[in-house]
């Protein structure tokens, strides 16, 4: 089981993710899985329908708005960054958890390093895969550097302005 | 002048402390260069030719003395004792060792400064007219937005990773000191007829490999909508922009890929669906702008003698004056730039002494206020006319007295191949040239507002596509070949200047640009400046007074 990092309250607890993720070459096996949006359109009904519980792959290229309607069903959307830079993955976020009240896991997978921890809590990520060993306690260290923060965002922090007006 | 409260004094805190964690990891050898590298350009830190660089955010370009003097501390400490002023109204230590730069960041958090987002796929420093809260000109004070966008767009979670740079300028003035419409937003307060304050909002604009001058999205948006607007454009701009091609990320890409009403339509769609809830309350936008409420101003008279007499008696303060000295709002008030173009200088550069005397200058006779010009100049925005001798006698026994601003020795040059790794060709010579050959201060003032903006690569830091002369530094078969443009503007009248011709040797620059000013000064009619001449007259007489000669 591959492990993963969790977020619950302004904590980092390192878990087993119980789900296969699944490239499109390989056949699904039994139990819970992650597949492409591609796979989920084409196969998404069968698997649910099975009974498991299926997770959705979004690249940085795809769109969030074509999985909105299916949500409700969904119990993971794994976010792809291609790369750290590629910031694509904070909106996809952002939009699952603020604009379409997702309630899911929101997981952040491929180039995820802990410098970016405290971004993607802040847009709404619970889930982490990261690809440089953080552990959970560097992963809270990180995720918790700042007292403050300027915006609002989907994690619900009151921002300065409202600390201020307290 | 905004000051720092607890929360901004902490977040400041955290973020030091964070790089100071990153920056041991890296010396402990737990970290490659590789890895530290977006670290450490996440905190305004570059590995530069001979040393680390680090650039320090000037916040809408304005300073008090404790933070200039601070900056002198840190030239003088850790670097070789001057610092330079960047045309993002930054300032660049370019020897600077890895080991002190936790130091340095600590030092900077004790004056409320920071290096945050002066590099890097983020929202940079915002930029704002220098001349605010001094000049009658202005609408409403832009610094009261700049210091909005500043908190709001610092360690944006969405939008820290964009396809490329973001670089926003605000002004509320009809004359541009912003270069609003070469940013990726330039924004320019305006009332609507009811009196709303608001801001037209200009996208697009960029120089770099491919320069455009922004496209307006919007003629008004009210002023309390501006975040939740701003997030609609980086929204949108984060999701379309181009990611594989560094030279076609900037948003002016996809300004002109969509056509700038489509890009519009897009923008508004997403901004409805985003709503208020991300916008400041009023009584935050009230905190702020109280904070840049007016300095307080004695009333005087509008004519003071001791300065009559002085211009009267003082023929170099009468030149300064001349090109230096602009009208302030109030009465018995005048706004003081302080050219950085001392001939034969590299341009932007101020030493630490330099930096100490315009301190003690802005706080005894400027209100404690300094600012930072995108042109690499600074100012003394509120000097009481009965001072301005005592000012100017002080600025020149620092060599800060020269009396050349907008005039063709008021040079803009990025650090060039002096220092940056991406530079083709030098920079920096190449306007000490051109500055000692137009030394004489009566011809530069005969020749009047000329503005040469030198490049020493095509990444553009040295704003050339909008210098009425540009210049950009080009490698031909390892030698050092300039390009002439001429006619661009990046202000009010922002234009993309034109190519005059083939690429010229180093040592055929300055004296084209004299052949270049003598077909103007033959040829210029009534009051028209450079540009003027060149716009009604088109490239072919510059063009052949120039090449005609290398034949």
């Amino acid at each position: 089981m591959p492990k993963l990092i969790r977020w619950r309250d302004g904590d980092a607890v390192l878990d087993d993710s119980a789900f296969t993720a699944v490239a499109d070459e390989d056949d699904v096996p039994a139990g819970d899985v992650i597949i492409s949006l591609s796979r989920f359109q084409s196969e998404g009904e069968r698997l649910l329908s099975e009974g498991r519980a299926v997770g959705v792959r979004l690249e940085a290229s795809e769109n969030v708005e074509d999985l909105v309607y299916d949500l409700p069903r969904i119990a993971v959307v794994a976010v792809a960054f291609p790369k750290f830079r590629d910031g694509r993955g904070y909106t996809t976020a952002d939009l699952l958890r603020a604009r379409y009240g997702y309630r899911g896991e929101v997981r952040a997978v491929g180039d995820v390093l802990r410098e970016q921890a405290g971004f993607m809590v802040r847009v709404g990520f619970d889930a982490f895969e990261p690809a440089d060993g953080a552990t959970p306690e560097q992963w809270r260290h990180a995720a918790n550097r700042h007292r403050h923060v300027y915006q609002r965002a989907a994690d619900g922090r009151a921002p300065a302005f409202a600390e201020r007006g307290e | 002048m905004y000051r720092y409260d607890t929360l901004d004094k902490e977040f400041l805190a955290d973020r030091t402390a964070e790089f100071r964690e990153q920056t041991a990891r890296r010396l402990a050898g737990e970290i490659t260069e590789d890895q530290f590298k977006p670290i450490r350009l996440m905190n305004g830190l570059y590995l530069q030719l001979h040393a680390y660089m680090l650039r320090v955010a000037i916040p809408y370009g304005s300073l008090d003395s404790r933070q200039l003097r601070k900056l002198a501390w840190i030239a003088r400490t850790y670097d070789k004792g001057y610092g330079h002023f960047t045309t993002r109204t930054n300032l660049q230590f370019h020897w600077i060792k890895l080991a002190d730069t936790p130091d340095i960041l600590d030092a900077l958090a004790s004056v409320d400064m920071h290096a945050i987002q002066t590099s890097g796929n983020c929202i940079r420093n915002v930029t704002a007219d220098p001349f605010a809260g001094a000049t009658a000109e202005e609408i409403d004070d832009p610094r009261v937005w700049s210091e909005a966008m500043r908190q709001w767009s610092s360690l944006h979670p969405e939008f820290s990773f964009l396809p490329r740079k973001f670089k926003i300028a605000v002004t509320a003035a009809p004359q541009d000191r912003t270069a609003a419409k070469v940013h990726d937003i330039g924004l320019v307060i305006k009332r609507a007829r009811d009196g709303a304050l608001g801001f037209e909002v200009m996208v697009g604009g960029g120089l770099g490999r491919t320069p455009y001058i922004g496209s307006t999205i919007r003629e008004f948006l009210p002023a309390s909508r501006l975040v939740s607007y701003l997030e609609a454009i980086l929204r949108v701009y984060n999701r379309h922009g181009r990611r594989d091609n560094i030279y076609k990320a900037r948003i002016k890409i996809l300004v002109a890929a969509l056509g700038a009403e489509e890009f519009a339509r897009q923008v508004e769609e997403e901004w409805e669906k985003i709503g208020t809830a991300s916008d400041l309350p009023d009584t935050e936008l009230a905190r702020i702008r109280a904070a840049f409420a007016p300095a307080v101003f004695e009333t005087l008279p509008a004519r003071s003698e001791a300065f009559e007499v002085a211009k009267a008696s003082n023929p170099a303060f009468a030149r300064f004056v001349r090109n230096n000295v602009k009208p302030h709002k109030k009465a018995g008030y005048a706004i003081v730039e302080v050219s950085l173009k001392a001939i034969g200088e590299t341009p932007g550069d101020a030493s630490a002494d330099q930096m100490e005397v315009v301190a003690d200058l802005a706080e005894r006779y400027g209100q404690d206020d300094i600012r930072v010009t995108h042109e690499q100049n600074l100012v003394l925005p509120h000097v009481k006319l009965d001072d301005l001798a005592t000012v100017h006698a002080g600025l020149a026994a620092a060599g800060l007295a020269t009396p050349n601003i907008n005039l063709i020795s008021d040079i803009i040059a990025c650090p060039g191949l002096d220092y940056c790794a991406l530079a083709n060709a030098r920079a920096i010579p190449v306007a000490q040239h051109i500055a000692e050959k137009f030394a004489d201060q009566d011809r530069a003032e005969t020749i009047g507002e000329l503005k040469i903006k030198i490049s020493g690569c095509i990444n553009a830091c040295g704003h050339h596509h909008v210098g009425h002369i540009g210049i950009l530094g080009v490698d031909k078969k390892g030698e050092e070949f300039y390009q002439l443009t001429l006619g661009g503007s990046g202000a009010e009248d922002a234009a993309v200047g034109q190519i005059l011709g083939p690429a010229l040797p180093a040592n055929r620059v300055a004296e084209s640009v004299d052949t270049l000013v003598e077909v103007y000064l033959r040829e210029r009619g009534e009051g028209e400046r450079f540009l003027d001449t060149f716009r009604r007259l088109g490239v072919a007489p510059f063009k052949e007074a120039v090449y005609a000669e290398a034949h």
